[in-house]
């Protein structure tokens, strides 16, 4: 079993961001932990159930008073038996960490952080709308090994506007020479109803027919443009080639670690490992069922158990979000595994696909595992849905 | 109704250019006849096709029947026979004024002769009907009727001192026409005790009574029991009804007699042995010959018709042979596109035919369509000798065998205010018109003639003159004649295999302007897929324009963690949603929108 956090504030509103996380006062934040206390130990565990790691994310988990997040440890251990090596993961802000907190993480037992960083180029931050500069950040980054933390991660994040293959391969030098044991590489999505998806969804149109940054220029007049598919599909190429001159490899579409380092929490994710969300909106996963939390803060607020939507999975969805999950992973997922968890072959349910993607260069097949080749991984929406019941 | 006095029977028609007021003023010769009481009439009562009604024209000719107690103290019958005002619907005037013996012509006395005014004109004429003008609008500020008067004397050449001035839309003097219909149109002829001779100028099929056809007695007499002989088919049948029209039913009689207008039903199951301008007679007692009919127009545009479902192909079929049965002068024979499917190559009289045809598929019969480019009748004179009359452009001969083509040529007149003159006329000139004449018909309305070949009106004529003119611009146009011309076939490759259905002939020098404009709308229809796909214009293997539709390069990299999953989910299920809409062609897929987005003409 794992266990997922959700702490659904933040200082701003980033300006491309449609998480579930809003700026809030005290009050309502110390509701709202009371709240988030309760579900976790309305979390039925008798018998006791043994958990293999933690995630706390937002939102900015690390806006708040470190005690309440030391608080939120005490409830889990109460409930669940952390495993002794146990991944306990906890998202953190430049400019909200000082070194007192993250002593007072650490010794609620949080070994692991991940920092939202983005870029290392101010002007990209401020495009982003964030609330720190790389300097900041670097500060940020700086207590939390003193503090002793030894496996941190750092976010990034290309096909930002006016992000140039130069401004990018500078934001990846620059973080992976913090030496981090883990870097997250997303690509900007715009999503609706974000300021962001206002300013850029026009041009997003226009590059989606495939037309290069230079054309998009002479169509559309702007202070800054996003990078185009080619770029885009070059700076992805170089995150992998730059990452791994720094001892960094690729072990998920977006995600780079060190030897040992990879998140186990998130593997759990795409190898089907059971997941309980705690908190506004979170999704907890159990066998053949899923559902999520309200996102409504005032029902919460009166019963976390009130709103969750349920979704029932039966067995060809199960087996599609198998292979669906398992190509994110650069292994990509073994024919073993799968009919060891559906009893039967996988050529049986998927072979002419599978077939066809081979022999389309966008899928291969190596050791019993079936993954994404790096082509592939550049359409992988085209590919997944082939999967889809 | 037996004894009718053959002397008080009138048969007219109403012929008017379009919009001048001619189903405004049956209704209300309806209305005053007492058929119907005011409150009963629902606007435009002899339009009963929903599309007509909407449209404000009339597509299908119709016939009324109405008792008339007229100044001299008699009753009269009066059978009115609504016409269409469109000259796509010639065709249909024609066979509704050979069951007339005269016709009332209404003119606007705002806007006074128009090009189709005199068309329908010269086309009773030739039927030897007794015309006589109304002024319609009478009520209107703008009205001069003593002007149009004038211009109807000048122009058309008959008498219109004492034409009637009314409103339709208000009934003021509508009395004053149905006494000019009494008194100035003849009683018809014909002798009651000759044997059976009537004519057949429309059928329709009920799902109850078959088919019911519409006829002229012009001599004799026909009732129910009666054996009747349709004389260009020899099919017999019992003729089981007989009866005239009310406003928009039929009312069974004991007889038809000579001289009147009404329905038989004689259980006719096929549609095919009724023909339009058939005559009937009886079985026992033929005629000696039959009634000359009137002339098969020939279809000037053609285009394919597919069901959007494949599997409609047969409800195609049988609302096509329905349709056809009132409307003689669709054509269609089944073919085959490896892009559609399976489906049929139709004929029309024009632009507006085409367009009401295919409307009327899809709301009578419930029908979706796909319309291929309409074409024109080409004419491909190979080397051999032989003669091609080519209406399919996959049915072009190899370029060596063809020694020339000739494509029709309309005479084209154009109707514009003053102001605009000089857009049109460019406008015809970039359609390779030949300019013939300029009339000032007023002092701010220009008739233009123009000899221009048909296949540049189809294209998006209407819709460049529409906009040009910014709405002050009517067309009318006819038959030449054909023209030798430089055409070629142009067709559309997509990953470089020809899409039949997007194949069509074009003079040379507009081809490459054409090309490139099917070639761009093309590639922004198709979605992107793994590969590049050229979009081609070709003219036999040269390629003349040409676009890609790029492959996909990179999908977005979204973070994908336990929250994420059944958003994940449902992206992919609606991206694979939209590819179950898409025709495999080839290894592409194209959207089924795609092909009517392209074909559609109003689109530039």
């Amino acid at each position: 079993m794992e266990v997922y956090i959700h702490i659904p504030f933040c200082v701003r509103k980033c300006a491309y961001c449609d998480f579930l996380s809003f700026a809030a006062d005290d009050e309502l934040k110390s509701r709202y932990m009371d709240a988030l206390v309760t579900e976790i130990r309305d979390f039925p565990h008798d018998p006791p159930v043994s958990a293999e790691s933690v995630y706390i994310g937002g939102g900015t988990p690390s806006i708040l008073p470190a005690e309440q997040i030391a608080g939120i440890m005490d409830a889990v251990r109460e409930v669940f038996i952390l495993d002794a090596d146990a991944e306990i993961s906890m998202e953190a802000n430049p400019g909200t960490v000082t070194e007192e907190k993250l002593r007072v993480y650490r010794d609620s037992g949080i070994n692991r952080l991940s920092f939202g960083c983005q870029s290392a180029d101010d002007e990209e931050l401020k495009a982003l709308g964030r609330i720190h500069t790389w300097e900041q950040f670097t500060e940020s980054f700086a207590l939390a090994r003193k503090a002793g933390f030894t496996n941190l991660n750092i976010d990034l994040m290309s096909g930002l506007p006016g992000q140039t293959e130069a401004s990018w391969e500078k934001s990846l030098r620059s973080a992976a020479a913090l030496s981090p044991e883990h870097i997250s590489a997303y690509s900007l999505i715009l999503e609706k109803g974000t300021p962001m998806y206002d300013r850029y969804d026009a041009q997003a149109a226009l590059l989606e027919k495939g037309i290069s940054e230079a054309e998009l220029r002479k169509k559309i007049s702007a202070d800054r443009y996003l990078p185009d598919e080619e770029t885009e599909r070059r700076m992805y190429d170089r995150t992998a080639e730059i990452l791994s001159e720094y001892g960094f490899r690729q072990y998920e579409i977006s995600n780079y670690a060190k030897e040992g380092y990879a998140c186990r929490h998130n593997i759990g994710y795409w190898t089907g490992v059971p997941y309980v969300g705690v908190g506004l909106g979170a999704s907890s996963y159990m066998k053949t069922t899923r559902y999520r939390n309200t996102s409504d803060m005032a029902l919460y607020l009166r019963d976390s158990s009130l709103g969750r939507k349920w979704e029932s999975l039966n067995e060809k969805d199960l087996m599609a979000e198998f292979v669906i999950l398992g190509l994110r992973m650069t292994e990509g997922f073994s024919r073993g595994e799968f009919l060891h968890r559906f009893g039967r072959d996988i050529d049986r349910v998927y072979g002419s696909v599978i077939d066809r993607y081979v022999k389309l260069g966008l899928l291969e097949e190596k050791n019993g595992r079936i993954r994404l080749t790096r082509q592939g991984i550049s359409v992988s929406n085209t590919v997944m849905e082939d999967f889809l019941p | 109704m037996a004894g009718i006095d053959q002397s008080r029977i009138r048969n007219f028609c109403i012929i008017a250019h379009i919009d001048h007021g001619k189903s405004t003023l049956a209704d209300r010769i309806i209305e005053k006849t007492g058929l119907l009481t005011s409150r009963e009439m629902q606007d435009q009562v002899l339009d009963n096709m929903d599309l007509e009604r909407e449209r404000g024209i009339t597509i299908k000719a119709q016939a009324c029947r109405i008792i008339y107690n007229a100044k001299d103290g008699q009753e009269y019958i009066l059978n009115m026979i609504d016409t269409p005002g469109h000259v796509d619907f010639n065709y249909e005037v024609s066979r509704s004024l050979a069951a007339c013996d005269g016709a009332v012509l209404v003119v606007d006395s705002t806007q006074g002769v128009e090009a189709q005014t005199v068309g329908n004109v010269y086309l009773a004429m030739e039927h030897d009907l007794e015309i006589f003008p109304v002024l319609n609008k009478i009520d209107l500020p703008s009205a001069h009727p003593e002007e149009v008067k004038q211009e109807i004397e000048d122009i058309i050449g008959i008498e219109a001192e004492d034409a009637p001035e009314i409103s339709a839309k208000t009934g003021q003097n509508v009395e004053e026409v149905l006494e000019d219909i009494v008194k100035k149109i003849p009683a018809p002829d014909g002798d009651p005790k000759a044997p059976l001779k009537a004519l057949i100028f429309d059928s329709v099929y009920d799902a109850y009574k078959g088919v019911i056809i519409s006829v002229r007695i012009r001599d004799g007499s026909v009732k129910p029991g009666d054996r009747i002989r349709l004389m260009a088919t020899g099919a017999e049948e019992e003729v089981v009804e007989v009866g005239y029209f009310g406003a928009g039913q039929m009312i069974p009689c004991d007889e038809l007699t000579t001289g009147m207008v009404g329905y038989i039903t004689a259980s006719i199951k096929r549609i095919q042995d009724t023909r339009v301008g058939d005559t009937v007679t009886n079985a026992d007692r033929p005629c000696d010959e039959a009634l000359p009919g009137y002339k098969k127009v020939q279809p000037m545009v053609y285009c394919g018709l597919y069901t959007e479902d494949p599997t409609k192909y047969p409800d195609l079929r049988d609302a096509l042979e329905k349709l056809e049965l009132n409307d003689a002068s669709l054509f269609y024979e089944p073919e085959t596109s490896a892009a559609l499917g399976f489906g049929f190559r139709c004929g029309f009289l024009g632009l507006l035919h085409l367009e009401i045809v295919t409307e009327r598929l899809e709301r009578e019969y419930d029908l979706d369509l796909i319309t291929t480019a309409p074409g024109v009748v080409y004419k491909v004179h190979k080397t051999n000798g032989e003669v091609i009359e080519l209406t399919n452009p996959s049915n072009l001969p190899d370029p060596a065998e063809i020694d020339y083509m000739e494509e029709p040529i309309v005479k084209a007149e154009i109707m514009v205010t003053k102001d605009y003159v000089g857009a049109i006329m460019q406008l015809c000139e970039e359609r390779r018109g030949e300019y013939q004449n300029m009339e000032y018909l007023e002092a701010n309305r220009a008739l233009l003639t123009y000899h221009m070949p048909l296949n540049e009106i189809i294209y998006d004529f209407f819709d460049a003159l529409k906009s040009r003119s910014h709405g002050y611009a009517s067309l009318d146009y006819e038959m030449l004649g054909y023209q030798r011309s430089e055409l070629v076939k142009l067709d559309i490759l997509v990953n470089r295999e020809p899409v039949d259905a997007l194949s069509f002939i074009v003079f040379a020098d507009s081809a490459y302007e054409r090309g490139r404009k099917m070639c761009e709308k093309l590639k922004d229809e198709i979605p992107r897929q793994l590969f590049d796909i050229p979009v081609q214009a070709a003219i036999g293997s040269k390629v003349i324009a040409r676009e890609t539709v790029k492959a996909l390069r990179k999908d977005v990299l979204a973070k994908c963690y336990g929250g994420d999953i059944s958003r994940k989910k449902k992206l992919l299920e609606k991206q694979k949603e939209g590819k179950k809409r898409m025709r495999q062609f080839g290894n592409v897929e194209i959207p089924k929108e795609a092909f009517l987005n392209v074909l559609k003409l109003d689109e530039q």
